[in-house]
């Protein structure tokens, strides 16, 4: 039972389907990757053009978050089926850590 | 292999069982090992209640207060309640989802294992120079300052039993989502697995801040690091976050599987689904939200500034809401129901005023202005009490009563249950009702003596005298459950005669492959449905019968955790210059190390029962069950 194994046989137009929508994914994710390139060079150029520590410091953390959520959409397939639970939990956990964070700044060392 | 009724010998049992990685086995693992620190927690609150029993008394003295008191604090939360609740969730959420294991059979046992050997290593520190002694919350400043070993075991054995209840949370998650049975849909779940869910996932997010924490202490201790200490620019505060940013989750933890007893519990013995049970599923999800954002009204009064108190105590307040929308909805999956007052239903009627009273006073907590008076107050634990002993260990006294059953295949004795419930309800109600008023009078908590002209004579005589009574009730349960095994007398697939739920549809106690064929579900109470519909099979099925594929047992989850039982003595000695100390702790995580090395190298593939062993099975089982109908014997009806 464990051992089965399963022919796939696929008609033309579930091949042209599947075809297409791997172009899309294909798409995304070469789109996305240049994003990235293009955020970690705004970093670089925040850092290097001396600007403040107030204004590099929130911007760097927001693109980090950008990163994160392009990382896992697009290359970690958050965007396909069958992913909402694991999104609900992954989203859960950070909220809690962010509450956490916010309250521990704000209580202990503001 | 198939035959799980072969007779085997004492040392063959014992075997078995270290190398299970069955979760119904693990289960009785759970429930006797979590019993077993059920009544050392026990016999230490009754000596804690023996040496309040009048002014000035002198049965303890001032130092082994404080270490009883922090061990029967730390042994009742962490080695009784959770591992109890964890064997009701082993025993029952598979076989409610249809499944026929956990999704991790090994990481089950290792779980247990770790939380075995932590339980074992923090118990130790009685013989070994000394119990902790800065209380079940540890406070940096006091346990900084402690000596001797007592505050190192508790980190060290926490920290062991810690990674087993993480793992054991994870694959009860990992199970929930992926191992139901086809049509078991999320909201077709039974409210026990429901609250297994949740409080698995409160598992692993609460757990990481307090090993965290725990692991600033062990180094602050035992190798010199300054995170709590004022005095080299730490900061003692944080282990009180970190401490209540696990703490308050915890108990929801303890309670949200309470919660599922006894919703399981209402449904049976009204003869009703369950009242309102999507809204019991989102207040369940609720609180599981609600418990992260609560943390700091334990902390009021440590001077957090006027906003932070306002924040938390509203988001106290708030939690009362879905406890509420619960209490309502059991209330009226009684009503008009057809009410049978077996053991567990008493509980669970016993439960609701008892709880309430324990939420109420929580309320009154939660006001900030209010919290200043009450702090550190009898008051406060006359409501922790309440809410964990009228909740919680009601919960775990009601549900042995209703899975001992499918768990042992034999009933506890209804008789002794009821004399079990009145003496422990009646002296649960006389400690710890009298001790609110203690708390108004200024009695504060954690004192080891009074004095005679303080007027809390008469109050802790009687709260004594209920602790007594509480005694009896346990020791009756005991006898209950002596009795009960040594008469043996074993019962059928459904002995309460009004089960809904899939554990029911199946012998007692189930083969060891549960469900010789996975079952099809058609609603919510899916063998309340085959029962209705006449169905004589219990259920219908989702696959042909079929060779079925099963896991080995495995000795290695012992080995691994023995590795770091090892281990922890030797980090510990290893601050007081002992040669020995260092080579003990290379070679205990060398034996964890080594241990999961085999396990990553060897293949073990499991085995298969073939189609002809499960025929062959179910012809024993439904031979035993024409004989057992022929004697009439045990079960309710």
């Amino acid at each position: 039972m464990a051992h089965d194994t399963h022919d796939i046989h696929r008609s033309r137009a579930e091949y042209e389907f599947i075809k297409k929508k791997r172009a899309t994914e294909m798409r995304g994710q070469l789109t996305s990757f240049a994003m990235m390139i293009f955020l970690t060079l705004i970093a670089f150029t925040l850092v290097a053009a001396d600007f403040s520590n107030y204004l590099i410091v929130p911007i760097i953390l927001l693109l980090a978050a950008i990163q994160v959520v392009l990382q896992l959409y697009h290359f970690m397939h958050m965007s396909n089926k069958g992913h909402g639970t694991m999104a609900f939990f992954m989203f859960s956990g950070m909220f809690v850590a962010f509450t956490i964070v916010l309250a521990m700044v704000a209580i202990v060392w503001w | 292999m198939s035959s799980n009724s072969q007779k085997k010998g004492f040392g063959a049992t014992i075997w078995d069982y270290m190398t299970t990685v069955d979760h119904k086995k693990i289960a009785i693992l759970y429930l006797i090992s979590g019993g077993f620190f059920f009544l050392v927690g026990g016999v230490e609150a009754m000596m804690i209640r023996i040496q309040l029993m009048k002014a000035g008394n002198d049965f303890l003295s001032a130092g082994t207060y404080n270490e009883v008191l922090t061990m029967h604090g730390t042994t009742m939360i962490f080695l009784a309640a959770m591992p109890i609740l964890l064997a009701f969730m082993n025993a029952v959420s598979p076989l409610q989802i249809g499944a026929r294991d956990v999704a991790f059979p090994f990481l089950n046992s290792l779980g247990f294992w770790l939380f075995f050997f932590g339980g074992i290593f923090l118990n130790l520190s009685w013989f070994l120079g000394g119990a902790p002694d800065a209380g079940w919350t540890n406070y940096a400043s006091l346990a900084l300052a402690s000596e001797g070993h007592g505050i190192d075991f508790y980190s060290l054995g926490l920290t062991i039993s810690g990674f087993g209840t993480l793992i054991a949370g994870i694959n009860f998650l990992v199970t929930i989502i992926n191992m139901r049975a086809p049509g078991m849909t999320y909201m077709r779940m039974p409210l026990f697995t429901w609250t297994t869910f949740v409080a698995s996932a409160l598992i692993l997010l609460a757990f990481p801040p307090l090993t965290v924490g725990i692991f600033f202490m062990v180094f602050d201790r035992l190798f010199g690091a300054n995170f709590f200490d004022v005095t080299m620019g730490g900061n003692t505060i944080i282990w009180e976050h970190f401490f209540w940013i696990f703490g308050h989750p915890e108990v929801y933890i303890l309670i949200l599987p309470a919660f599922g007893i006894f919703s399981e519990i209402f449904a049976i013995f009204s003869r009703k689904r369950l009242f309102g049970y999507t809204a019991l599923v989102f207040a369940t999800i609720l609180i599981g939200f609600y418990g992260f954002m609560v943390w700091a009204h334990h902390m009021f009064t440590v001077g957090l500034g006027p906003t932070a108190n306002a924040v938390f105590a509203l988001a106290t307040m708030i939690i009362a809401v879905p406890t509420g929308i619960k209490i309502f909805n059991w209330l009226l999956t009684i009503w008009g129901g057809s009410i049978s007052f077996t053991v567990p239903m008493i509980y669970a009627v016993a439960f609701i005023p008892s709880f309430v009273a324990g939420g109420v006073t929580g309320v009154m907590q939660a006001i900030a202005p209010l919290d200043y008076q009450l702090h550190d107050s009898y008051f406060i634990v006359a409501h922790f009490h309440y809410v964990i002993v009228g909740g919680v260990v009601l919960a775990i006294l009601a549900g042995t009563h209703l899975y001992w059953p499918k768990m042992f295949g034999t009933m506890l004795s209804e008789k002794l249950g009821k004399w079990t419930f009145w003496f422990f309800f009646t002296g649960f109600h006389l400690t710890f009702f009298i001790q609110h008023f203690l708390g108004l009078m200024g009695m504060p908590r954690r004192v080891y003596t009074f004095g005679a002209d303080q007027g809390w004579d008469l109050f802790n005589a009687i709260s004594s005298a209920g602790a007594l009574l509480m005694a009896i009730g346990v020791i009756i349960m005991l006898v209950n459950v002596v009795m009960t095994v040594a008469k043996n007398e074993r019962v059928g697939n459904d002995p309460w005669g009004d089960g809904r739920t899939l554990e029911w549809a199946i012998p007692s106690p189930p083969p060891f492959y549960n469900f010789a064929q996975t079952p099809l579900v058609r609603g919510l109470d899916p063998y309340w449905i085959e029962k209705m519909e006449g169905n004589e099979e219990g259920m219908v099925y989702a696959e042909p019968l079929g060779d079925i594929h099963m896991p080995n047992g495995s000795f290695i989850p012992f080995v691994i955790s023995l590795g770091m039982f090892i281990a922890a003595f030797g980090a510990m000695y290893h601050m007081d210059g002992h040669a020995w100390a260092l080579p003990v702790l290379i070679g205990g995580l060398a034996i964890t190390f080594g241990s999961m090395l085999v396990r990553s190298l060897k293949d073990d593939l499991g085995f298969h029962v073939t189609k002809e062993e499960l025929i062959a099975d179910n012809e024993r089982i439904k031979k035993e069950a024409r004989a057992l109908e022929g004697g009439k014997k045990g079960g309710l009806k």
